[in-house]
């Protein structure tokens, strides 16, 4: 993983730091299974509504943003385990039978 | 993630320095390595995430540290600001790559044509002296004129570069052998060359020539099996 890869997910995220929101940055830090992007993926989010990059194909983007949310409230990191034995696995699992880590954690 | 710890890791990309930024779980505290004051431990688990250029979750006695990797980018140095240049280039930057052309024929290497990227108007070998491209760096010829493709493939040879390609017909890439033997080069290091250049996707169209070339530069970056082609006899 590179600081140009793909996307520069922290360097949005500083920057809306910067101009006053209140952000949340959610970062896989571990994968089992088929699970579409790497440790090291990052999402952004602002308490505004703002989103920026990803970490996984889609399927657990909505639950993350709304941890990022009480991170953002709490100032409190979460680290989040989802997959197929998460017991929300049937709500917000991930379709291809993979599983991830992801730490939320408040920029401040 | 402290304002501190962000303005350290903005100072390590700037000066294209790696680094690792190791969060502890679940707590979230954080330091970047390395770090002489950090364990031995964890110093050589950010040695290694950094030499595999992979992010990692590690366990040091009963604590967990994700070991987020930020090397400085990967480089592509393009010769032969031509037409698969230009679909060449936006491919590679979203794959990552700090991309930088060279063209000494400034009507070819114009910002015009190459807008938001490096591009040199220097002589391929001046240029490469100057880029030095290191083992995380991929170098393309794309202008099969032998006095500029030949001179930047001369200097890859003496690189470590990852990855060297060059674009032309088995039977070009056959006499552009030979002319590199007479340079001195052997055997093996006439076969970092991959050419003719990218992956046999049956390309046509100049984007689809640059996909070919991205899709092998990805495949060798990633340790994917890349077929050996066969030169033709000159």
């Amino acid at each position: 993983m590179s600081f140009a890869e793909t996307e520069d997910v922290l360097g949005t995220a500083a920057a809306w730091r910067a101009a006053g929101e209140q952000v949340a940055v959610a970062t896989v830090t571990e994968t089992w299974g088929s699970s579409p992007r790497p440790a090291g993926s990052q999402m952004a989010v602002t308490k505004s509504g703002k989103m920026a990059g990803s970490v996984s194909g889609g399927c657990i983007e909505g639950a993350v943003a709304d941890a990022a949310m009480k991170t953002i409230d709490t100032g409190a990191p979460q680290l989040l385990d989802f997959g197929v034995t998460h017991e929300r696995a049937w709500e917000v699992g991930l379709a291809c039978g993979g599983k991830v880590k992801v730490f939320v954690e408040k920029l401040s | 993630m402290t304002p501190d710890i962000l303005a350290a890791l903005e100072q390590a990309r700037l000066a294209k320095r790696p680094v690792v930024l190791a969060t502890r779980l679940p707590d979230g505290h954080q330091r970047l390595l390395p770090d002489p004051g950090a364990p031995d431990g964890l110093n050589a688990a950010a040695a290694q995430a950094l030499r595999e250029d992979e992010s990692v979750t590690v366990r040091l006695g009963t604590t967990d540290w994700f070991l987020h990797a930020y090397n400085p980018p990967l480089r592509l140095i393009v010769v032969g600001a031509v037409h698969i240049a230009q679909a060449l280039v936006p491919f590679a930057t979203q794959c990552g790559f700090a991309v930088t052309v060279v063209d000494p024929r400034r009507s070819f290497a114009s910002d015009e044509r190459f807008p938001n990227v490096t591009v040199s108007t220097a002589w391929p070998d001046e240029a490469m002296d100057e880029l030095k491209p290191d083992s995380r760096t991929a170098v393309v010829t794309l202008t099969h004129d032998p006095k500029l493709d030949d001179p930047a493939l001369d200097r890859a040879l003496k690189s470590p570069a990852f990855y060297i390609g060059s674009l032309g017909s088995r039977r070009t890439h056959a006499a552009r052998l030979k002319r590199l033997r007479d340079l001195g080069h052997d055997e093996a290091a006439l076969a970092r060359i991959q050419g003719p250049v990218g992956l046999n996707i049956e390309a046509v169209t100049a984007p689809e020539i640059a996909l070919s070339i991205i899709a092998e530069l990805v495949a060798v970056r990633r340790g994917a099996p890349v077929p050996q082609k066969q030169p033709q006899a000159a």
